[in-house]
């Protein structure tokens, strides 16, 4: 059963219609609906088309959160082969919002991590819908420095809401844990390349995404705050999220005019959710070829590299 | 001309301007809500003399109180271009910036400056809370990145006086970047094994403490300051309960862990002195009255 977003509906209609006829042509031999009914599957293909030609950032949001995408979980099971997880951050807990390993990308032995949202609500709240507490960052802390041990690329997929906002999170110091996170992605001699494969959210984000190479799919979003949040901040009425999504330019398209992104993977037609396998090979032949344009380089170059190309943002904006 | 002109009207007139005169001259204190006579609280560093609450201070007071004679040299900082994305809300980001600028007669959000504080070669940066929330947007991450550039070429320690709200949400993601931005900063300062010392004041939230202001090697609190990543109204919209009493305060910090030292403002100087003399294993300073400016001046 296919999740439709709110501005899908009208597509849900059309596809409802056609999956209708279909079912009572069953029931009937004589019946004969399918001239009928493919003449509908044109209309919802034209209809897709043309609803993701032009998609609204807050469209895009709502795309980029959407629970059929593929998730971190569908990547490195798909990408890479004989993946371990490696857990805990060895002071408090494992946290579950965090996947991380050791694996095979293509032979080469790599690190991976990344923020899991879940797929179903037992998954979900496991995952802690992809919100990581300290012991996320510190994990991934501690797979950085695994990595840069043994001289093994890092590559992180980021998909979450935030940093998880709670009592707990607090007192076991979650700003100090993003930061050392953020520094350790500025540390280590080995590639590292992140990809937003759905929803980067402020902090959160950025500890996994302080690397050589950021990529972005086609309708990711990657943002300071969440629109909802800037609205009920800036605009004092959480409902202003459209207004506040547009405003804040948090789009792959707009981050790769800031080079905060270097470069957009492209997602087929009506979202990544729509064809989930296509969408992770384009990811793997990306991460493939960026892997390659930093082999060779010694860590002192890899860490300059990195380190150049936070100081150099802001150099271009939109409006000039 | 007449009794009107040179009386009455004066009186009028007057009777008018006095009213914002008090508001000048007395400040509540936020805290136990006593009135306080501004020069008592100027004298006291904006703190409260009736319940020690450690209040705003703007960081050219901040400075003043700090270096010695008060005397400093402001640093200029590189402008970034202005409004990068065009931002607006129910008002245009560069009018913000403008009514911000006059309501508290600086530039932006942070305050650079060079001098001696205890007869040792410092750099202070300070954030200034009341500059639209001390927001981090890219003129705040060049100030930091031209402070720690400075203390690497002075070879001296840098001491970071914190106080945001957190990001600048005007300018988008290029705010966001000033996280990593400001953490390269601070590992140029690290690998030029010179002291960063992190003073987090009344408020420090959000990105700001999700990065430079956690990565002091001495993380001093004011007393009694918000410290955190998430607001205590949004973690209790989250997880719908009540929040303990001093939660996410100072001294809260202090007993998790998370900082190194909470000390009072008066006590402040003394104190950043002996650890930047320590750590740059410098001799102890020279206690006492320090020379005049003028007669130090004279005598050269």
């Amino acid at each position: 059963m296919q999740n439709y977003l709110e501005f899908e509906r009208p597509l849900a209609e059309i596809e409802g219609k056609a999956a209708e006829l279909r079912a009572l042509a069953k029931t009937s031999e004589e019946m004969n609906v399918e001239n009928e009914a493919s003449a509908l599957d044109k209309k919802a293909g034209d209809l897709l088309i043309n609803l993701y030609e032009n998609l609204t950032p807050w469209r895009k949001c709502q795309v980029a959160r959407h629970p059929d995408r593929p998730h971190c979980k569908d990547y490195i099971d798909k990408l890479f082969q004989d993946y371990i997880p490696l857990s805990g951050d060895r002071n408090f807990a494992d946290d579950h919002a965090v996947m991380g390993g050791i694996g095979r990308f293509n032979d080469q032995p790599v690190i991976v991590l990344g923020q899991e949202k879940g797929y179903d609500t037992k998954t979900r709240i496991e995952r802690n819908f992809g919100m990581a507490r300290p012991e996320g960052y510190r994990k991934a802390i501690r797979l950085m420095d695994l990595a840069d041990r043994f001289n093994l690329p890092v590559i992180t997929l980021v998909d979450t809401p935030g940093a998880y906002p709670g009592k707990g999170a607090e007192e076991r110091g979650q700003s100090e844990a993003i930061a050392r996170s953020t520094e350790k992605c500025l540390q280590i001699g080995v590639p590292l390349i992140s990809i937003i494969i759905g929803e980067g959210g402020s902090g959160g984000a950025v500890a996994f995404a302080t690397a050589n190479r950021v990529i972005m799919l086609q309708h990711s979003i990657y943002s300071v705050i969440s629109p909802e949040g800037c609205a009920s901040i800036l605009w004092k009425d959480a409902e202003k999220m459209r207004e506040a999504a547009e405003a804040l330019r948090l789009t792959a398209q707009d981050l790769l005019k800031l080079g905060v992104c270097d470069l957009i993977v492209e997602e087929p037609v009506g979202g990544a959710q729509r064809g989930r396998d296509v969408t992770i090979k384009a990811v793997g032949e990306s991460i493939e070829i960026q892997l390659e344009s930093l082999k060779g380089f010694d860590r002192k170059t890899l860490i300059a590299d990195r380190r150049q190309r936070f100081l150099d943002l802001g150099e271009k904006g939109l409006t000039s | 001309m007449n009794w009107i002109a040179n009386y009455v009207r004066p009186r009028i007139n007057s009777l008018f301007s006095k009213r914002d005169v008090p508001e000048n001259l007395w400040t509540k204190c936020t805290e136990c809500g006593t009135m306080l006579f501004h020069r008592e609280l100027s004298q006291n560093a904006n703190v409260c003399p009736n319940c020690d609450h450690h209040m705003n201070i703007s960081p050219r007071d901040r400075l003043l109180t700090l270096f010695d004679n008060g005397k400093f040299t402001p640093i200029e900082i590189p402008k970034p271009i202005n409004d990068p994305l065009g931002f607006k809300d129910q008002k245009k980001y560069p009018d913000r910036m403008k009514s911000a600028q006059k309501k508290t007669e600086a530039d932006e959000a942070m305050l650079v400056a060079e001098g001696e504080i205890g007869r040792t070669k410092m750099i202070v940066a300070a954030q200034d809370f009341s500059f639209m929330g001390g927001s981090m947007g890219m003129y705040v991450g060049n100030a930091i990145i031209v402070a720690c550039k400075l203390a690497v070429e002075k070879k001296c320690p840098l001491v970071l006086f914190s106080a945001a709200g957190g990001a600048r949400m005007q300018e988008g993601i290029l705010s966001l970047m000033q996280m990593p931005r400001t953490t390269v900063a601070v590992q140029l300062l690290k690998e030029a094994k010179l002291p960063f010392i992190v003073v987090l004041t009344n408020p420090t939230t959000g990105g700001v403490t999700a990065s430079y202001a956690m990565l002091g090697d001495i993380q001093i609190a004011e007393p009694n300051a918000l410290i955190c990543f998430a607001g205590p109204r949004v973690i209790e919209q989250t997880i719908r309960e009540k929040l303990p009493d001093g939660f996410q305060k100072a001294e809260y910090l202090l007993d998790h862990g998370m900082l190194d030292r909470v000390v009072h403002r008066k006590n402040l100087k003394e104190e950043l002195v002996m650890l930047s003399r320590m750590l740059m294993g410098l001799n102890p300073a020279i206690k006492g009255d320090l020379p005049k400016p003028d007669s130090s001046e004279n005598n050269e």
